[in-house]
């Protein structure tokens, strides 16, 4: 089960918002990186969040780049989970390949601070600040083998090669 | 059933029949990584000890981000790049080589090849018939190891193609008009196919620019058919035996299909901050504009520096506008060379930058002031794209980016000349 609290953003949150080629010298010093973190969207949420809290954000979170030191900064600042209306493709791929799950389910009831409970394997968020339960659509079999070793790589160093 | 041009090609690159919907192991005929995102695949590939390539002749690295590098930092990114490419003799494609998509498309890219790139706009190669989408360092260093990768067949949207363009209208608008009619996530893990009798009237350099918006309606690949359009693209690059014809069958399966007649479209601009937000020129006159950037992936190609010389020969930028270009690549820029365009830009007071991306997303070079607003002919228009979070990005073609350098503000071109 996870647990946090919710940091709701709004729809189209680009990679940009979230790492932007400006900073592009930073991604060999990710820890440098992670500071800035979503930075374009709200500059106060890497300060703010803490171990285990939630994105949850609109549709199409994460358009954009292939960037996958979007998911990776996401995933360092200590987020459990991103929660979205729905994601773009690659970013999606990215996140579960670093081992970050990511939901779609309608985010429209959790509201910006509300404390969640994430149930991973039954595919439920119980919103404890507004008494709300909502599901989420189950992830692909190919993307749960993945996540469930941790991500790609540890996925391909236990197999060897995609046993899908 | 027959097969849509996405399921022919990835049935071919898999063991098996590859129907929409399904999860496949595809060969990759081509990978390659970029500057800003090859240091971390570097890192994922040695994190997983992984020794050798499968392929190297079919694996690529382009410095083309930060090219030159604007710091120290990137400089070392670069040094790490080069050893790789050093240890594992993969492509190089140093600093002053271009930009990696028109690389692909002009030398390596062939109809029939699945291509995946660590960079999202890799679905330009789309344009010669070849499977080319996006994915982060971890998926390309899997695939620098193992030559494969798994994707999902994706469903086809079809667009349909008829008529002709009128003058001032071209392929930026109807990708433009596209992406506003179904939006940012219309196509979202689907493949775009472009079909129809209109399509001999679209040019490879049409063809690229359409094909590598695809990713801003979400989808996985946009996918031309390889016709005798493509065959003459290959051919004066010195290629002609990488053609082959590639079509979808006729009684394919779309999930659905967009009828769009070219001879209707008008100058198409996207405003701040989302691709989608499409509007006519038109309906934007009088916007000042403090920059106009004409190049990258998107529209940096000889035939859109055609367009804007043609336009701005013997005329000025206006006082209060900057006007960038950054040609695709050095082939390009020598062919412009050639052909008078660079000078006539030159005199029509444009900085002409290096063959390369960093303007684009806001690396460096043209990077825009707070407030300040910019008409580019580039695919994204985010905020903080072009290096600032607090200016604006406006999206358009060729030629309504050197009309508008000349106004000082969007201007639809149709009604200047």
């Amino acid at each position: 089960m996870l647990k946090g609290k919710a940091f709701k953003f709004g729809g189209g949150i680009s990679t940009d918002h979230i790492t932007p080629g400006r900073l592009a010298h930073l991604r060999s010093d990710l820890p440098k990186l992670a500071k800035h973190v979503l930075e374009d969207a709200d500059p106060t949420f890497a300060s703010r969040v803490k171990k285990g809290d939630f994105v949850v954000a609109g549709s199409n979170f994460g358009l954009g780049s292939s960037r996958e030191h979007a998911p990776l900064v996401i995933k360092m600042s200590g987020v459990s989970a991103v929660l979205a209306k729905s994601v773009a493709r690659i970013f999606f791929r990215n996140a579960i390949n670093l081992g970050l799950p990511v939901l779609t389910c309608d985010t429209d009831g959790i509201n910006d601070g509300d404390e969640l409970e994430v149930d991973l394997a039954g595919g439920t968020v119980n919103d404890i600040s507004n008494g709300k339960k909502l599901t989420f659509g189950k992830l692909p079999d190919v993307m749960l083998k993945i996540l469930g070793e941790g991500g790609l790589l540890p996925y391909i160093q236990k197999h060897g090669d995609f046993k899908l | 059933m027959g097969k849509t041009l996405a399921e022919k090609i990835l049935t071919q690159k898999s063991a098996g029949d590859a129907c929409a919907g399904d999860i496949v192991i595809s060969r990759v005929d081509l990978a390659f990584v970029q500057d800003t995102t090859g240091p971390l695949t570097v890192r994922q590939f040695q994190a997983g000890k992984f020794e050798r390539l499968a392929d190297p002749e079919r694996t690529a690295l382009f410095f083309d981000h930060a090219a030159p590098s604007p710091n120290r930092q990137l400089s070392n990114d670069h040094q790490l790049l080069r050893q790789f490419a050093k240890d594992m003799g993969c492509l190089k494609y140093d600093v002053g080589s271009g930009v990696c998509h028109q690389i692909v498309a002009e030398a390596l890219a062939k109809p029939g090849d699945v291509v995946v790139g660590s960079d999202s706009h890799t679905v330009t190669a789309g344009a010669l018939g070849a499977f080319a989408t996006g994915m982060g360092s971890s998926d390309v260093a899997i695939i620098f190891a193992l030559g494969k990768t798994w994707l999902r067949v994706p469903e086809s949207i079809r667009v349909n193609i008829t008529g002709r363009f009128k003058t001032n209208v071209g392929a930026k608008d109807l990708v433009l008009y596209l992406i506003g009619s179904i939006g940012a996530d219309g196509a979202t893990y689907k493949a775009l196919e472009f079909g129809g009798k209109g399509l001999k009237n679209l040019t490879m350099s049409d063809r690229f620019t359409v094909a590598n918006m695809a990713v801003e309606a979400g989808a996985k690949v946009g996918l031309f058919p390889s016709d005798e359009v493509t065959q003459a693209y290959l051919k004066a690059q010195g290629r002609g035996k990488d053609f082959q014809p590639l079509a979808a069958d006729k009684d394919a399966n779309y999930e659905k299909t967009i009828d769009i007649d070219l001879g209707r479209l008008e100058p198409m601009v996207a405003k701040p901050h989302q691709v989608d937000n499409v509007a006519r020129a038109k309906e934007l006159k009088g916007t000042k504009i403090q920059q106009v950037f004409i190049g990258t992936c998107t529209n940096g190609r000889l035939e859109d520096l055609a367009i804007a010389a043609a336009i701005l020969k013997g005329k000025k930028h206006h006082p209060d506008t900057r006007l960038v270009v950054a040609p695709a690549s050095p082939k390009v820029l020598l062919e412009a060379i050639a052909a008078g365009y660079i000078k006539t830009l030159l005199e029509a007071g444009a900085v002409i930058l290096p063959p390369g991306c960093g303007a684009c997303l806001g690396l460096h070079q043209g990077i825009l002031g707070d407030g300040e607003a910019c008409l580019s002919t580039a695919n994204r228009n985010f905020k903080g794209r072009m290096g600032n979070p607090e200016a604006f990005i406006y999206l358009a073609s060729p030629a309504t980016a050197a009309t508008s350098a000349v106004t000082g503000e969007i201007t639809d071109p149709g009604e200047v000349s």
